[in-house]
């Protein structure tokens, strides 16, 4: 008996210190690219770090309700502009802890493609953009100019920007992300007018050459006080705010799993390096796992020392 | 008579005159009268039902205590238990066995491989039926492996494998005890009516929170869509069998328990099987739902390539469900029609053919395959893609066509969707109330009448009426399409045996390939809006009305029309005065299944972007609000059982006056 004990001892030294439990974390995988890169990115370093870890997939708001009880544990990618108020409602409960910024910055805006600018010689700035809604009519929207919009579950107010600058735009909502992007790859194909709402990072600026439209910088206080900005009686008369893109877990993973946590922490990742790795996938064909492996060898330095 | 029709006449026309004069006229009404309500129902009565349901589901989750432990003990307990068999069906059809976790996880053993699983299936369609139903579904399956779609493909098997016989046998049982306690029909019929018509997006946070996030909440979900028709099947193949039989049975002296195992549903079984056939084809649509709250599988490939605008992709992911669900179509009715075998005598061997050749292939390819790999798993190599072609003729078709798309979609749009719209959402809640009430009336009866006004009521104090009118708006439209562009089809598919084969094939393949994948084309097409939605939903809706067309004048008598023929009658005036006054219960029986599939549809059509029910149940589930889901769930389904019921109705009056 006293062997037995001698000898896990000696094991366990031979082996690095490890707080943590031996069951498998889980993070969730959503269905876009980039959040399937940061996630695998994150879980393969875990495993480099001896850690067992276990992919799941879930919705991007309804996981809030597994990381709560804990059937989730780490989230990847929780953006400012869309989760901002179910991973408020989820870090209330006290079951959820925020892990800080994944590094990455989201953006959120009106964006045209590059030929606009024939069209448009003013672009990108907002006011040339409005002196020629006209040429963004359509059937259904003339004499308004068309601004496809995000889903209206992503927020964002455009109805209300359109109305607080006075824009000659009529607002029309895609129901996702995927009828968004079908209608900016119909129109460039033929080089049609097109503004609509996009983001990054993601494949589509980089597949697309276009830029984001200026407006009046974003401020609190333009959003929340109308007599800030242009209009004076108007909140919402400036652009969209770009925000950090969280990474989120179960509040027990910290007792359970301290030395992943701290390399969870830890993660953390340039937008232009995601944006290159998201453009590998989506328009170079790579798998996630390959491009992640690739990333992986040519930084050894940066994720080894998440770890410690 | 003639009265009678005048009186009828008058109604409807009485009917709609006074809703169309409302419905145009309601917004001068509220400014001359001053009075809102007429417009908008006032706030302060509406009902406070969403948060009460959700506030009814926290109270489920968090602290629901039967004595010795709470409801979501329960509902763990069961995924814990369905776990178990899905756990090894993947770990034998794709990942293998192993033991421990992740890095000092060893392989016990490997996963049968990709021949094994082909043989096998071709083995148990010859034993179902004979070697082209073998050969047909060898070739479906040869497809997962040479599209590349092999290791989705036997994650979704998993699932359907588990799916499948749960619902079945769940539903019999569920039937069973229905047809022996006439309450109990009773009692389960509203819930069957609301499985089946509540959008299944409206159910899938609950289901998460009771069931745990993964496949088995996945499951669960699957399965309540699916076992209804099973129990419906049930009810009435029992209550089919003849009363010779059962006599039988008691002059033999069964008991209650013999009498319903060795006799009632063996001789019922044959029609048991079509409602198997319906849990498959039912649990290959919930594929792609599945997927969204972590199935895996198929469903997920074709969510992530569309995403990514991955047309090609999308469609070889969304064609491999379609095999599958023709291959697993088929072999189930030929088991349905499979008589009884005699039973062979000899060795093991003669006596097992099947089961032991499977074995064999079993066997031989594992041990094979630890020596080439290329038996274990299909070589990635020699996998092909038609992506690129699909991806080139989308774009082929946008650049040369658009123009003339834009063109017919304004017509359809002006000279049709937009006047129905105004029509629909012009019309104030209080007399939409009535109007649905004397609608139902005229139709079905009082009962129902007051029913519709009843449900119609609910939804107009859920704050709901606007969104309501839009559905019923882009669903009527649609189910108009649907039933001028399916009903000749089934016609021609009718009366033209080798062209109602390819159309057959086509609306089988409409109906189980992923509404997802052709939404997208459309979209490029035609653009967010609900042109766009009425398009994906006619398509998908088309195929009841043209099978139940084709099926209805296929049933027509013989005898009737070879009447007609006698009495010197043209084909043209079989067709219009014979087969076609005859076949309209069928016909109306399938306006009614298109109505319940447009309906369905239309929570998918959200995702393009319309502002009806379907947008607000998925607004709900983007935001994890179970109350506002269920809510707006149950409108939805209200509108579908008001429906149901009156085209119901209608056929049997109909049916009854032709004396049939």
């Amino acid at each position: 008996m006293k062997f037995l004990a001698a000898a896990s001892a000696l094991s366990l030294a031979a082996l690095p210190v490890m707080a943590d439990s031996a069951d498998p974390i889980k993070l969730t995988l959503h269905d876009w690219s980039g959040q399937l890169i940061t996630t695998t990115l994150m879980g393969e370093v875990l495993k480099a770090g001896g850690h067992n870890v276990e992919y799941v997939q879930a919705d991007y708001i309804a996981q809030f309700a597994g990381l709560e009880t804990g059937d989730l544990h780490v989230a990847m990618e929780i953006w400012e502009t869309t989760g901002r108020e179910a991973m408020d409602a989820a870090t209330g409960t006290g079951k959820v802890v925020n892990l800080g910024s994944t590094g990455m910055d989201a953006i959120e805006e009106w964006w045209f493609p590059s030929y606009m600018k024939d069209v448009c010689p003013g672009l990108p700035n907002w006011e040339a953009l409005n002196d020629c809604a006209s040429e963004f009519a359509t059937a259904e929207t003339a004499p308004m100019g068309r601004y496809l919009g995000g889903p209206v579950t992503w927020g964002g107010f455009d109805d209300e920007r359109v109305e607080a600058l006075e824009m000659d735009f009529e607002v029309v909502h895609a129901g996702t992300d995927a009828a968004l992007f079908a209608e900016l790859e119909s129109a460039y194909q033929r080089k049609a007018p097109i503004v609509l709402w996009i983001y990054s990072p993601h494949w589509a600026p980089a597949k697309y050459d276009g830029e984001f439209v200026e407006f009046p910088p974003y401020s609190v206080e333009c959003y929340n006080d109308p007599s800030v900005g242009i209009n004076p009686d108007a909140a919402y008369d400036c652009g969209k705010p770009t925000g950090p893109i969280w990474k989120v877990a179960h509040a027990g993973l910290q007792e359970s799993h301290p030395d992943a946590t701290k390399a969870i922490v830890n993660f953390n990742i340039s937008n232009a390096d995601m944006g290159a790795m998201v453009a590998e996938v989506d328009l170079n064909g790579k798998s996630v796992e390959e491009t992640v492996a690739a990333w992986m060898d040519a930084n050894q330095d940066t994720w080894k020392a998440w770890l410690n | 008579m003639r009265r009678w029709i005048t009186w009828s006449t008058g109604f409807w026309v009485g009917l709609f005159a006074v809703t169309w004069l409302l419905s145009s006229y309601s917004f001068q009404l509220y400014k001359a009268l001053d009075a809102r309500w007429i417009v908008r129902f006032p706030k302060a009565y509406e009902l406070p039902t969403e948060s009460r349901i959700s506030a009814l589901l926290d109270w489920l989750v968090d602290s629901a205590h039967f004595v010795f432990f709470t409801f979501r003990d329960l509902t763990r307990a069961i995924a814990a238990l369905i776990e178990i068999p899905y756990q090894f069906l993947r770990n034998l059809l794709i990942e293998g066995f192993q033991s421990g976790l992740g890095a000092e996880a060893v392989q016990i053993a490997p996963s049968l491989s990709w021949i094994a699983v082909i043989g096998v299936a071709v083995l148990i369609a010859h034993f179902a039926r004979d070697l082209s139903l073998g050969a047909l579904t060898g070739v479906c399956f040869l497809y997962l492996a040479v599209f590349g779609q092999w290791a989705s493909a036997m994650v979704t098997m998993a699932s359907v494998l588990i799916a499948v016989p749960i619902g079945a046998v769940g539903g019999l049982l569920l039937g069973i005890a229905a047809y022996r306690s006439p309450l109990f029909e009773k009692l389960l019929r509203p819930f069957l009516d609301l499985m089946q018509t509540v959008p299944v997006f409206a159910y899938l946070v609950p289901v998460l929170i009771l069931f745990g996030f993964g496949p088995v909440a996945a499951l669960v979900a699957t399965v309540i869509y699916a076992m209804p028709p099973m129990v419906r099947v049930t009810i009435v193949a029992l209550k089919a069998v003849p009363e010779e039989i059962k006599e039988a049975g008691r002059m033999v002296g069964c008991t209650r328990h013999q009498m319903m195992w060795k006799v009632l549903v063996p001789s019922a079984s044959p029609a048991l099987m079509v409602g198997v056939n319906q849990v498959i084809m039912l649990t290959l649509n919930m594929v792609i739902i599945a997927s969204m709250i972590g199935a895996g599988g198929l469903g997920f490939d074709v969510l992530a390539s569309l995403r990514r605008l991955d047309i090609g992709g999308g469609i070889e992911a969304g064609l491999a469900i379609v095999v599958m669900a023709i291959a697993l179509d088929r072999v189930s009715q030929a088991f349905a029609s499979r008589g009884v075998h005699e039973h062979r005598s000899g060795s093991y061997l003669k006596r097992h053919p099947w089961t032991s050749t499977s074995f064999a292939i079993i066997v031989g390819t594992l041990l094979l395959g630890q020596f080439i790999p290329a038996v274990q798993t299909y070589p990635k190599d020699l996998t092909i893609t038609t992506g690129p072609f699909w991806t080139a003729s989308i774009e082929w078709i946008n650049v040369n066509f658009f123009d003339a798309f834009e063109a017919i979609k304004l017509v359809v749009l002006q000279g049709l969707l937009l006047p129905v719209k105004k029509f629909f959402t012009g019309i104030p809640w209080a007399w939409g109330i009535i109007a649905t009430g004397l609608f139902a009336w005229k139709l079905a009866g009082w009962r129902m009448g007051l029913m519709a006004m009843l449900f119609m009521a609910f939804i107009s104090a859920s704050g709901l009426w606007g969104k309501t009118m839009v559905t019923i708006y882009l669903c009527g439209v649609s189910v108009f399409l649907a039933s001028l562009i399916g009903i000749p089809l089934g016609i021609w598919a009718a009366e033209r045996p080798r062209a109602g084969r390819v159309i057959l094939g086509l609306m089988d393949t409409l109906q189980t390939l992923p509404s997802f994948v052709y939404l997208i084309p459309v979209v490029m097409l035609f653009r967010v809006g609900d042109f766009s939605a009425m398009i994906a939903v006619v398509l998908y809706a088309l195929a009841p009305a043209v099978r139940y067309a084709a099926f209805g004048l296929r049933e027509v008598p013989a005898h009737l029309i070879e009447a007609g023929r006698m009495a010197g009658c043209t084909p043209r005036q079989i067709l219009f005065r014979i087969k076609l006054p005859l076949a309209t219960p069928h016909l109306l029986l399938g306006l009614n299944q298109t109505i319940m599939l447009a309906l369905s549809m239309l929570v998918i059509t959200a995702l393009v972007g319309t502002r009806d029910l379907g947008q607000e149940v998925y607004i709900a589930l983007t935001k994890a609000n179970a109350g506002q889901g269920i809510v707006a769930g149950l409108c939805v389904a209200f509108i579908a059982i008001i429906a149901d019921r009156v085209v119901h109705a209608a056929a049997d009056g109909q049916r009854r006056r032709l004396g049939l």
